[in-house]
């Protein structure tokens, strides 16, 4: 089964206002796939909706995920079929620490897998080496989550859950942003070690300086609702150099 | 949606004044004065005060609303009614009455007289409106101020199989040789005590327990010694009510050095329509003794309110240390806010020797209105006092709670760990006096005041009072309010973690603080029922 996601003609409502307008993509194993595009474009909107939160009405399209329905799960069985999703703004959790809410995620995880529980020592084992993957602080996983987190902090937190529920298919929504150069190059290498034949990559991204880091196969550009533009990494190094207006024009000139 | 202040003394020093006549200043008065008995008049010099409202009354989303409804069926699991036959007296209340509840007990003379009293302060008081909470009026021509399930066997000292059997449903075997081990129960159905287990074990240390009632009858002399030392029947409205007319209760008392071998329980069931329950309990630990009680409450499922106005004094002497724990579940009234229990209680232990140490643990998840502020008066020097809280409102529930430490003894150290959970269209106030005395040197407290809102129909306030009057006192504060909406359980829910789940978890973490300061033998029970009267509240 190459095929990990396979979105078709999608198209999504939130408050009688159409933000997806008929996306296609086809996500395959082993991939590293760049979406791009202006602010407002819905890049944020389609990983909301393939990860399941309420508030978006899909009313057209399809979006199947290893060969299921995924707009008919709730999201949390989304989540433990392998689909991830790192938040352009994390939430605070109050009272959880990031450690004892990985547990209870993985152990949810695994029981919808049918795998029998983390044995203790292995869980904190495989925190300990995903921690030195992201270089994240101990001291920050044993807080309530994300509470009081610097913005950098919240980014490097959610590459390190990726890091530890090792999704399938895990869609970064401009994790660099609020990353400096250092933290960049660190959770960008985190990226490159959780790459995998199996696996799949998302990067929502405004920037090239990612991209250097963790090469991707094909890179689509987002434009209102839609993605107007599809080719290989070299779009994001034109895309750098002129922006978006070439693309806006050539998308709105096509539609009129 | 993270909020954090801190007041170190320097601040409360120099004092936020108060200006003007607010009404909400008028309030306050109210309720500093509604204690100042047994503690000395008021140090106005260096009063300092903090308030701080967080009020979260937002537009909400439509479909923010659909989930929090989805979830929002928790059902209260003790609202059954027991077919006991009972006997009750007239609704109302007169001189008369509170004669015949006088001489249902069988009382001796002073007790009527303490009573007497109480019932003519009462007359001339008036019901507190300080607390931010709507009160509808009460009639207290209508309630039945005395209901007694009638038992057969009770001569034989056998315990009535109606009432084991309503006991046994709510989890509390009266049964010894079912009793959950290490612990002692004091069961009170209605106005009186119904049974009371392993009362011959601790009798062979000197320690008593048995119902009130029985102490009056057994020990008069050490409850005339301290009933009303702690709580004086002027009080407040409610302590005057339940000093005239209260009922049964649970009596306590642990000799001089003694170590009270088990986990003391009282247990406190309304089950007659239409009545009050008033009981007193007083619990008195000698020199260098040491006990841990509990108590725990529920009442059945019905459209009226019923009022429930208790009053508990402890007094602790010089090194012993009494930890006094409740989990408070009674009827909340159901989802549109129909019904439950008005709860209006007066708690107050002195800690009267040397470095003696009372702790207050609560759970509150219980009643249609709420009003509690368990205190501690730290008079011997060196005593310590601590109150940890984890307070539930969920529907329609109004909870104005708090606690109050008033520092008279030298090097005296108070500690409040206070968590509120407001959900639905609830309303959950903090209100917590920490007071030091002109003549009370080297004092220090600690208060944490933690709100914690699920969805955003809920209110969540918090009012700490800070006054000290002596500038060697070390005084903080420290607060915060986290919201829980949408976006947090999309969140857990994207890791795979259910709403349900991810709201136990939330919690467990929230209220771990003060649910780990509850015996073992409750701490899980304590935990399953915060989670139980929050199913559903949250989405
Ligand atoms: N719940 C909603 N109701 C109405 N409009 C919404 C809602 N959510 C998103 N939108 C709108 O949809 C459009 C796409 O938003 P989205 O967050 O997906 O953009 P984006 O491509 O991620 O932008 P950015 O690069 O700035 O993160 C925006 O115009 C936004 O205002
Ligand atoms: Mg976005």
């Amino acid at each position: 089964m190459d095929e990990l996601l396979k979105i078709k003609e999608l198209h999504a409502v939130a408050d009688g206002k159409e933000i997806l307008k008929g996306i296609n993509l086809t996500v395959r194993a082993g991939e590293v796939h760049a979406i791009m595009g202006p602010n407002g474009a819905g890049k944020s909107t389609l990983s909301a909706v393939l990860a399941g939160k309420e508030g978006f009405t899909v009313t057209r399209g399809e979006a199947w995920f290893r060969g299921k329905n995924l707009l008919e799960m709730p999201a949390e069985k989304r989540a433990r079929e392998g689909l991830f999703l790192s938040f352009q703004y994390p939430v605070e959790i109050p009272g959880v620490s990031t450690v004892n809410f990985l547990k209870t995620a993985i152990a949810e995880q695994r029981k919808h897998r049918g795998l029998p529980p983390v044995p203790p020592g292995e869980f904190l084992r495989a925190i300990r080496e995903k921690m030195e993957w992201v270089g994240i602080d101990g001291a920050l996983l044993n807080r309530s989550l994300n509470e009081g987190f610097s913005g950098g902090e919240k980014k490097k937190n959610e590459i390190f859950q990726m890091a530890v529920l090792e999704p399938l298919l895990a869609i970064l929504d401009e994790t660099d942003s609020g990353l400096d150069i250092d933290a960049l190059r660190v959770v960008a290498g985190g990226v490159n070690r959780a790459r995998d034949p199996e696996k799949a990559i998302i990067l929502i991204t405004h920037y090239q300086r990612l991209l250097d880091y963790v090469v991707p196969d094909v890179v689509h550009v987002l434009y209102d609702g839609r993605v107007v533009k599809t080719a290989g990494r070299e779009l994001a190094l034109e895309l750098e150099k002129q922006g978006y207006d070439w693309i806006k024009r050539q998308a709105t000139g096509e539609e009129s | 949606m993270f909020d954090f202040y801190f007041l170190p003394i320097a601040k409360a020093l120099a004092g936020r004044g108060i200006a003007g006549e607010s009404p909400q200043r008028r309030r306050d008065a109210a309720f500093f004065s509604y204690f100042r008995d047994g503690t000395p008049r008021f140090f106005h010099a260096l009063a300092a005060r903090t308030v701080k409202t967080v009020n979260s009354i937002e537009k909400m989303d439509k479909n923010q609303e659909n989930i929090l409804q989805e979830f929002t069926r928790g059902e209260y699991k003790h609202g059954f009614v027991s077919d006991v036959e009972t006997e009750l007296i007239g609704a109302g209340l007169s001189e008369e009455v509170v004669r015949l509840i006088s001489r249902k007990k069988g009382e001796p003379a002073w007790l009527l007289e303490f009573r007497l009293e109480a019932y003519r302060r009462w007359l001339g008081m008036k019901m507190p409106e300080w607390a931010r909470l709507r009160v509808p009026p009460i009639d207290f021509q209508e309630i039945i101020y005395y209901a007694a399930p009638r038992r057969a066997g009770e001569e034989r000292g056998e315990i009535d199989p109606d009432l084991k059997s309503t006991f046994d449903r709510l989890g509390i075997p009266l049964d010894e040789r079912e009793a959950l081990s290490g612990v002692a129960v004091d069961a009170v159905m209605d106005s009186v005590s119904v049974h009371t287990t392993f009362k011959e074990e601790l009798a062979g240390r000197g320690i008593i327990f048995c119902s009130f009632s029985e102490a009056v009858r057994d020990h008069a002399d050490l409850v005339r010694r301290h009933l009303g030392t702690v709580v004086p029947p002027s009080d407040n409205y409610f302590a005057a009510l339940n000093s005239a007319v209260f009922s049964d209760g649970s009596f306590v008392y642990i000799p001089r050095g003694v170590r009270c071998p088990m986990e003391l329980s009282s247990y406190f069931r309304i089950n007659a329509a239409r009545s009050g329950q008033f009981e007193r309990t007083l619990l008195v630990a000698e020199e260098g003794s040491y006990v841990s009680y509990l108590e725990g409450c529920t009442a059945p499922r019905r459209d009226e309110n019923q009022l429930h106005a208790a009053v508990v004094e402890i007094v602790v002497g010089g090194d012993a240390e009494v930890k006094y724990s409740t989990v408070q579940n009674w009827y909340p009234g159901d989802r549109d806010g129909r019904g439950g229990i008005y709860n209006f209680v007066t708690k107050r232990g002195i800690c009267r020797g040397r470095a003696a140490r009372l702790i207050w643990t609560q759970v509150e998840t219980g009643s249609a209105i709420t009003w509690k502020y368990p205190s501690t008066i730290l008079q011997g020097d060196h005593s310590v006092s601590e109150f940890y809280s984890v307070a539930v409102t969920n529907h329609h529930q109004q909870a104005d709670t708090g606690t109050k430490m008033i520092h008279l003894g030298n090097h005296t150290r108070s500690r409040i760990v206070s968590k509120g959970i407001s959900a639905g269209h609830s309303s959950n106030t903090y209100r917590g006096l920490v007071k030091v005395a002109r003549g009370c040197r080297g004092a220090r407290n600690y208060s944490q005041c933690d709100s914690l809102l699920l969805g955003n129909r809920c209110g969540a306030h918090t009012f700490p009072y800070i006054e000290v009057a002596n500038p060697t006192a070390r005084v903080e504060h420290e607060a915060t309010t986290s919201k829980i909406g949408e976006d947090q359980l999309f969140y857990c829910n994207q890791r795979g973690i259910s709403t349900e789940d991810a709201v136990g978890l939330i919690i467990k973490g929230y209220a771990g603080d003060v649910i780990s300061k509850m015996p073992m033998e409750f701490a899980v029970e304590a935990q399953k029922l915060l989670q139980l009267s929050l199913e559903g509240s949250v989405g």
